[in-house]
């Protein structure tokens, strides 16, 4: 599992609290306490050079603002950031964020909402140019932009339009073009194609796997959808409110879930392969996170949990080549 | 040969626009026996949910059905006036939504729009209906249904509040459901139980379902038979498992293509290169023929008809060469 290279992104113990309370006066008039969501709670993962981490989980698990905190786009509350063997916080303080931005780079979710309506495409794609001071003058700008937009499947002359004149798919590109444009080693993609039909989702992947091949990307790839993970990953990791319950290499993930959780959202994916099989739901619901269960977090819905898993919350270790943090599997319950 | 719960036949759902009519659904056919499962998928804007919208009558002006017709168990229903149609949709024909916060009144409680329903199309009681709705929310699997018949839809979570849309559109027993994309807001593990959910009430209450979506995982764990949506058209239908695993049509096939799988590994999906067209872009010919990498210069000038192709019907010179274009 170990390898003697060092990982492009190594993150330790991250930790994101949100302040939740109602407004200082209504605290004092309601005697309400203050109240904190643990977004992100304690958090550990590295990612080799070249390879894809991906991170699943259900609304709300906390694993977008990983994806906020890796980038940059939030402060952790506790634990670190390290890019390239250099802490992001230290970095932050020394004024050298400049430098990390460049070569770490986010795709959104809505790439309606993630590209300004009132911009043309080659002043989105070329903006990370020209702030970073990438183009020195319109024709190289232009030059650059023409050459991003044909990487990822689109015309030289589309720079020229704005983006409500793209379908949802090519808007995507334009987005990928536009984290692209610094020559980043690492991209933060958050749910890239969630918002995108099927057989547009099929060209941005392949267009994602292509770039990765012929530059050497890092990805950290979120997603709900398991089938899309599986395609993408070569590492996945399992959230569930706030912390990673299983953290495996994607064969082993897919072929020997140890989680009772992860093991629970492989049964529950419906798959075009296995018509007519019936599946066993799962019961219960993923639990308020303002309120979360003692011990484990997943223990109330968990087939396998006993008095141990209420009271104790299990942490991460490594077993049998995989990390999982469940009592029940560590003890050989299961 | 039983008569169908409800009949499709070359159904027309136009928008007139000032640059024009747009044509959303052209000659749409099909029919679902009672009790059958039948999906309908495609890409967005295929017409899915418009199909689902023009058969409860609740099309958005200025859309409006310009040909064909709609039977349900016989009875036409395309044609009828707002309130006859409104006494069928809820007694007759249920409806699911994809977004179950906005299908239910936040300012009435659960117990109020489930009373509501079910004191309009059936001879009850108010007591009575209480008590049935109080029977259905137990039914579709709300814990502790006596006390929160009486709460507001924000205090149900996501996978809750679509099983009250679901005890909604079963309160008046209705002989068929259209539930559209009832799944698509839901988190994995809660699509799981609603899906089975339900599958087991429409097939204790008997009711036939038409279920619109884009998940094709969803599609074959669910339905009996499946309808493929292109660009307004049906480009393919039939039996489940021979439109997923023998595919006719080209883009049925590369619809099936690009789903990354849980089974198997490849290095790359099947592409199917560029978008489908828009409404007042339709090709000629077949409306697929720009994509479909199987062209034949055929495709070009006719359009196909749905046709036999083995165990389904598929719309494509591929399959039926020697027939002519009516």
């Amino acid at each position: 599992m170990t390898t003697l290279v060092a990982p492009l992104v190594q993150v330790r113990d991250l930790a994101k609290t949100f302040d939740v309370s109602a407004p200082w006066l209504n605290r004092v008039i309601e005697r309400t306490p203050r109240q904190f969501v643990h977004a992100v709670d304690g958090v550990s993962f590295s990612i080799e050079r070249g390879k894809t981490l991906a991170l699943v989980g259900e609304s709300g698990c906390g694993k977008s603002t990983v994806a906020r905190l890796l980038v940059g786009l939030l402060q952790p509350t506790r634990g670190d950031v390290q890019f390239d063997g250099q802490a992001t916080d230290a970095a932050r303080h020394a004024g050298q964020l400049r430098q990390l931005r460049r070569r770490m780079q986010m795709i959104f979710q809505d790439p309606y909402a993630s590209l300004n309506p009132r911009w043309k495409v080659l002043d989105i794609v070329g903006e990370p140019l020209r702030e970073h001071g990438l183009a020195p003058t319109a024709e190289v700008l232009r030059a650059k932009v023409s050459d991003l937009l044909l990487q990822v499947g689109l015309a030289a002359a589309d720079g020229e339009k704005f983006p409500h004149q793209f379908s949802g798919g090519q808007r995507q590109r334009i987005s990928i073009a536009r984290a692209l444009a610094t020559q980043p080693e690492f991209l933060v993609c958050d749910e890239p194609t969630s918002a995108l039909d099927v057989s547009v989702q099929a060209q941005v992947l392949n267009i994602m796997k292509d770039l990765q091949r012929s530059r050497g990307l890092t990805y950290l790839f979120i997603s709900h959808n398991l089938a899309v993970v599986r395609h993408v990953a070569d590492q996945v990791g399992v959230m569930y409110l706030g912390r990673l319950v299983e953290l495996a290499d994607k064969a082993e993930l897919f072929g020997h879930p140890r989680h009772p959780y992860t093991r629970m959202l492989l049964d529950a994916i419906p798959d075009i392969h296995m018509s007519g099989r019936a599946r066993t739901p799962v019961q219960g619901e993923v639990p308020n996170p303002l309120n979360p269960p003692t011990g484990c977090a997943f223990h109330p819905r968990c087939p396998h949990a006993n008095a141990r898993c209420s009271a104790e919350r299990p942490v991460l270790t490594m077993f049998q080549g995989v990390q999982v943090a469940c009592h029940a599997v560590q003890e050989g319950r299961l | 040969m039983t008569q169908p719960l409800l009949e499709v036949k070359n159904l027309r759902v136009e928008f007139p626009t000032r640059r024009g009519t747009l044509l959303a659904l052209d000659d749409i056919s099909f029919d679902i026996a009672p009790g059958e499962i039948l999906g309908v998928v495609g890409e967005s804007g295929a017409g899915k949910s418009l199909t689902g919208a023009a058969i409860i009558g609740l099309l958005e002006p200025p859309g409006r059905i310009a040909g064909g017709e709609i039977r349900l168990a016989g009875q036409r229903i395309d044609n009828l006036p707002y309130e006859q149609m409104r006494a069928i949709r809820g007694r007759k024909i249920g409806a699911i939504f994809q977004d179950p916060l906005t299908s239910l009144n936040p300012l009435y409680t659960i117990g109020r729009q489930l009373t509501e329903t079910i004191l309009t199309h059936l001879p009850m009681s108010p007591s009575q209906a209480r008590r049935r709705a109080i029977e259905l929310l137990q039914e579709t699997g709300i814990p502790a249904a006596a006390q929160r018949i009486d709460q507001y839809p924000h205090q149900f979570s996501g996978g809750m509040r679509q099983r009250v849309v679901i005890a909604l559109a079963l309160a008046a027993d209705p002989q068929l459901i259209v539930a559209d994309e009832p799944t698509t807001a839901l988190d994995v593990s809660i699509q799981a139980q609603i899906i089975s959910l339900l599958k087991r009430l429409c097939k204790d209450h008997g009711a036939a379902v038409m279920l619109v979506t884009h998940d094709m995982g969803v599609i074959a764990e669910t339905c009996d038979r499946v309808a493929v949506l292109y660009a307004g058209r049906v480009a393919e239908i039939g039996p489940v498992g021979d439109v997923i695993h023998r595919p006719s049509h080209p883009y049925t096939h590369g619809l099936m293509g690009s789903i990354p799988a849980m089974d198997e590994d490849r290095e790359r999906l099947l592409q199917i290169d560029g978008a489908m067209p828009r409404l007042n872009a339709i090709p000629q010919g077949c409306a697929y023929n720009p994509r479909c990498p199987q062209v034949m210069p055929r495709c070009r000038e006719a359009r196909p008809e749905l046709l036999d192709a083995g165990a389904t019907r598929a719309a494509c010179w591929l399959v039926n060469p020697n027939r002519v274009a009516a």
